[in-house]
């Protein structure tokens, strides 16, 4: 079960990393959207996976799962929501101000002010 | 007692929630923020005190003993570190108060500030290395609205940039700490290091050591610093001054801390961090030599200032250690002082080419003689505070024998006195292009934290004596067992 979660986690990583290597600002912010869905599996296949049952039945439960990596997904994905609501409306901005959304016209010269 | 560094994180995040809802009364924001951080100070040499007596305070949230549970770990390395950051914040608050009022105040600067903090000391606090990881994001996502306030149409642009390379390495982190949660089983700093020592030489822990390696590089600036220049040149006065002079020290404060308690094992990592600064310091020598934009050139200083500092983390013995967290505060003031300047310089003049600017020793002289004294500090001159950290690091590479880096040390400190020198004779000496009735006028109130932070940097280049017994303690960092026993051996 773990090893076909990582290879899932690895297909995941590899069209975040293709989207984020394109030009398009949309595509990017896609990219970095898939690449933390990417990283949260990794935690929790990191706990282990299918190995107990509900965390925390009291104290004399037999077979108990790793409540951490859910903890810390919880946190990672609230944080990810944040940044990624956060960049739209900064892609959106500077679509405004330049009138583009190519990486490639948003380099800058070192004339400018 | 140790309660108290709760205070750190909770009292900027509760005023700076409460100040949203007084987005109309810009006076009662900027004196309640700058009274909060002064308190925090205040509280800051306090503890200081105590851990002199006492040793390394903590604090167990909910009052789970460690391992488990999240933590705060006050020593004395870090608490220097934030009596820093808050001594800059007042500085750079006071700036803002005292100069005629900006637009961007008005949407939400001084919360933002005040958010920007409680992450910094956040990050310098915690002993769980998740919660460095939220406390890194808290601290980002308040700079990634802070690098777009102001107006400015570069800065959207940059501030993409920014943002994209931030949540990139922010990926790599949670990957790190994902492969350590999954291979020692702990989160505790502590914990873990005792769990790497006792596992040996693991090949996984070293992919995970690389791991972090590269993202507290990326956040750092060490040899991953292209992000660096563009996004702290476009950013107006104070928030490039705060940038430059306190977020990069939060990733080699992590630096710092992994690399000698959790991986200081074997010699791969010390070479490796050695290769890097060195070619962090040839990269922003050239940078700040090559550039006519006076805000480059400070940006380039700030990543030459960094590869310096790893060089003396590479270097790893007590004199370099000691040196570099003298450099460390040293350069949090003058960089500070330096981004200030020239936000003015370039307020006076509307000019940020060093062409286009000449003579203004005589329109403005404070100004003037304050950047000189930058200038040396920056360049490690006695009696200013940068000599005591060059000259420690600089022994310390002489006693291991890295001839290498030291070379490139020096080298590199003359780039920035040629780099500074060549804004200080073109810009301030020669003809006087601005007439008396045409110039700008500089209010003394705006000169004012100017001249303190010189003064800063001056007192603490003549007071080494007294900074150094506690520069020494932090310098304790050698030997993490001293941390790991403060945390997990018992109450």
């Amino acid at each position: 079960m773990e090893s076909i979660i990582i290879v899932l986690v690895g297909i995941l990583t590899s069209v975040a990393i293709y989207l984020l290597l394109s030009k398009n600002l949309i595509r990017i912010i896609l990219g970095t959207a898939i690449l933390s869905h990417a990283v949260h599996l990794l935690i929790l296949t990191m706990g282990g996976l299918k190995s107990g049952t509900v965390p925390l039945l009291g104290e004399n439960a037999e077979r108990y799962i790793d409540a951490l990596p859910q903890a810390l997904i919880l946190t990672a994905i609230v944080i990810s929501f944040a940044v990624t609501a956060f960049i739209l409306v900064l892609a959106y901005r500077v679509y405004q101000e330049y009138g583009t959304d190519r990486m490639d016209e948003l380099r800058g010269s070192n004339d400018e002010q | 007692m140790s309660n108290s560094l709760v205070f750190f994180m909770v009292i900027p995040i509760v005023v700076g929630i409460i100040l949203i809802f007084f987005r109309e009364s810009p006076k009662l924001q900027s004196w309640a923020s700058i009274g909060v951080v002064t308190a925090l100070f205040g509280l800051g040499l306090y503890l200081l005190q105590e851990v002199r007596t006492q040793g390394i305070l903590r604090l167990d949230f909910g009052g789970w003993e460690p391992p488990f549970g999240i933590l705060f770990v006050a020593d004395t390395f870090s608490l220097l570190l934030i009596l820093t950051t808050l001594l800059v914040t007042i500085i750079c608050l006071l700036y803002v108060a005292l100069s005629p009022r900006d637009r961007m105040i008005n949407y939400y600067f001084y919360p933002l500030v005040l958010f920007l903090n409680a992450g910094i000391i956040g990050s310098y606090l915690t002993g769980d290395i998740f919660n460095l990881f939220v406390c890194f994001e808290v601290m980002l996502l308040s700079s990634y609205v802070l690098i777009t306030l102001g107006g400015n149409r570069i800065q959207l642009r940059e501030a993409m940039k920014y943002v994209t390379i931030n949540i990139v390495s922010s990926w790599f982190f949670l990957v790190g700490i994902a492969f350590l949660y999954g291979s020692v089983g702990t989160l505790n700093m502590a914990h873990i290091a005792q769990r790497v020592a006792e596992s040996g030489s693991d090949p996984l822990l070293t992919v995970v050591s690389i791991v972090f390696l590269t993202v507290f590089s990326l956040k750092a600036g060490l040899l991953l610093y292209v992000w660096l220049p563009g996004s702290y040149s476009s950013t107006p006065t104070v928030t490039s001054a705060l940038f430059g002079a306190l977020l990069t020290k939060v990733g080699v404060y992590a630096l710092f801390r992994v690399f000698t308690l959790i991986f200081n094992e074997g010699t791969l990592l010390p070479t490796f961090i050695a290769i890097m600064a060195g070619l962090t310091l040839i990269g922003g020598s050239l940078g700040a030599v090559a550039y006519t934009d006076i805000r480059k050139i400070a940006a380039y200083n700030v990543v030459i200032a960094v590869g310096f500092m790893l060089a003396g983390l590479s270097i790893g013995n007590t004199l370099a250690i000691e040196g570099t967290i003298f450099y460390i505060l040293h350069d949090m003031f003058a960089k500070a002082l330096l981004f200030l300047l020239i936000g003015t310089m370039i307020f006076l003049t509307n000019k940020v080419h060093i062409h286009e600017m000449s003579g203004l020793l005589k329109n403005y002289p404070t100004l003037g003689w304050t950047f000189f004294i930058v200038v040396l500090s920056l360049a490690g001159i006695p009696p200013f505070s940068g000599f005591m950290g060059k000259l420690l690091v600089i022994e310390g590479a002489l006693e291991n024998g890295s001839y290498v880096l030291l070379a490139l040390a020096i080298a590199s400190s003359l780039a920035v006195l040629y780099s500074l020198l060549r804004i200080f004779s073109q810009c301030f000496w020669g003809e006087t292009i601005i007439s008396a009735e045409e110039q700008r006028p500089l209010p003394v109130m705006r000169l004012l934290p100017l001249v303190v932070l010189a003064g800063i940097t001056l007192a603490l280049g003549l007071g080494v004596e007294v900074v150094a017994p506690y520069v020494q303690a932090a310098a304790s960092l050698l030997d993490p067992s001293t941390y790991i026993n403060a945390v997990l051996g018992g109450t």
